[in-house]
């Protein structure tokens, strides 16, 4: 086997780092392909009456907002990008020597981006009833 | 017109000393050091050690960037002594390596640094060690292809100079990190495939001193003298650090659950 260690070891638990990471490379690529093109036709194209797109009538952008595929669009469109700038800030702030305490830290980050997340859940459910 | 004749320009070389039994910390001392357009920073510490003070203590060996014995900060950015030179500056600022002790002048204590790659296994593990045990006679070749040998050549490359660790803030911030160089070699490991010690590796990368330390700064690949690229290294090893938690979610793989 391989040669004993005379000092003590040190222990390297697992980090749970991955799930926020996932999160926020994920929410990396939604902000860089969906939100630009998402913000252009509802922000811009819609309201200034560039064109005419009929989805974009109330009753028809509503009906979009209560199918799954439109619940689902909301959700990765506000969600994937709260968490990516959650984990942003929460390593910007140890990166400015900017840190308090660890658990509250990861309560005003990543807790900020978990209730964006009931949030929009809870809206997107008052929308089907 | 006088071009035969080599310039003999005097550069103002501030340098960092610290002799631990009588300075309480470190200060800055000037020289005048003559230059050419061939002198390198190594060469100026070396004629002010034979020229101007014994005292000066720095590391240097090949004075070809392959010992990897001469890093300094030279005007704030962690360099090789060897490789840089006087042409390219003005005044020069030589201090030892930052996110090191300093044992005495420009010679950081690189030993955290060296502890760092000792962990993370850097050699060939077997699964079954009797293939290794040297005592007995070679009846098996490990037989590597060429693509095989590209898929970590990269990350061979490494001369141990410790720049990257001094570039590194959250090495820096954090010693316990094991950091750019140690987690490069990891991956060069990792990716031999004459290697079955990814497992064992495992346990070291998915920790926070892992490769979860490492908030792709990406300062240690810029200051990389052998293009390295450690960065690259670690945003793949999150990447395979991510899939190892998943499937240890769903355990399917045990690595990381045992010492
Ligand atoms: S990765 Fe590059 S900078 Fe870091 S120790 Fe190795 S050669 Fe030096
Ligand atoms: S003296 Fe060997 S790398 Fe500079």
């Amino acid at each position: 086997m391989l040669s004993s260690q005379s000092k003590p070891q040190r222990q390297y638990p697992r980090s749970h780092e991955p799930i926020v990471w996932s999160l926020f490379g994920a929410g990396g690529m939604v902000v860089a392909f969906l939100l630009p093109a998402a913000v252009l036709i509802t922000g811009f194209i819609a309201p200034l009456g560039v064109a005419e797109l009929p989805i974009l009538s109330y009753s028809l952008a509503l009906e979009f907002c209560r199918s799954w595929w439109g619940s689902l669009f909301i959700l990765v469109c506000i969600v994937l990008p709260a968490f990516h700038a959650a984990h942003r800030l929460y390593h910007g702030m140890h990166d400015l020597h900017l840190r308090g305490a660890n658990w509250l830290m990861l309560t005003v980050f990543y807790g900020g981006a978990s209730g964006l997340a009931c949030a929009t859940l809870f809206y997107l459910w008052i929308l089907r009833h | 017109m006088n071009i035969a004749a080599p310039s003999a320009d005097i550069m103002k070389v501030t340098v960092q000393r610290y002799r631990p039994e009588q300075d309480n910390e470190p200060w800055l001392q000037h020289y005048q050091v003559p230059f050419s357009a061939d002198t390198s920073v190594l060469e100026a510490l070396q004629h002010i050690k034979d020229h101007l003070d014994p005292s000066l203590s720095f590391r240097w060996s090949c004075r070809m960037a392959i010992c990897g014995s001469c890093g300094f900060m030279i005007n704030g950015v962690p360099k090789l002594g060897c490789k840089a030179f006087l042409r390219d500056y003005s005044e020069l600022h030589i201090a030892a390596l930052d996110n090191f002790p300093i044992e005495r002048d420009l010679i950081s204590d690189i030993s955290g640094f060296v502890e760092n790659l000792e962990t993370i296994k850097p050699y060939i593990i077997r699964d079954d060690p009797q293939e290794l045990d040297t005592s007995q006679p070679i009846n098996q070749a490990f037989i590597q292809t060429p693509a095989e040998l590209s898929l970590y050549q990269q990350f061979s490359q490494c001369i141990n100079c410790g720049l990257c660790y001094a570039a590194c803030p959250q090495f820096g911030r954090n010693p316990d990190f094991l950091g750019p160089a140690a987690l490069a070699l990891a991956s060069r490991y990792n990716r031999d495939s004459r290697d079955q010690g990814q497992e064992q590796r495992a346990l070291f990368l998915n920790a926070e001193e892992g490769v979860w330390s490492c908030t792709f700064v990406g300062y240690c690949s810029e200051v990389c003298p052998k293009q390295v690229d450690p960065a690259a290294a670690i945003n793949q090893g999150k990447a395979a650090s991510t899939t190892d938690y998943m499937l240890n979610l769903l355990s399917l793989s045990k690595s990381g659950e045992k010492e």
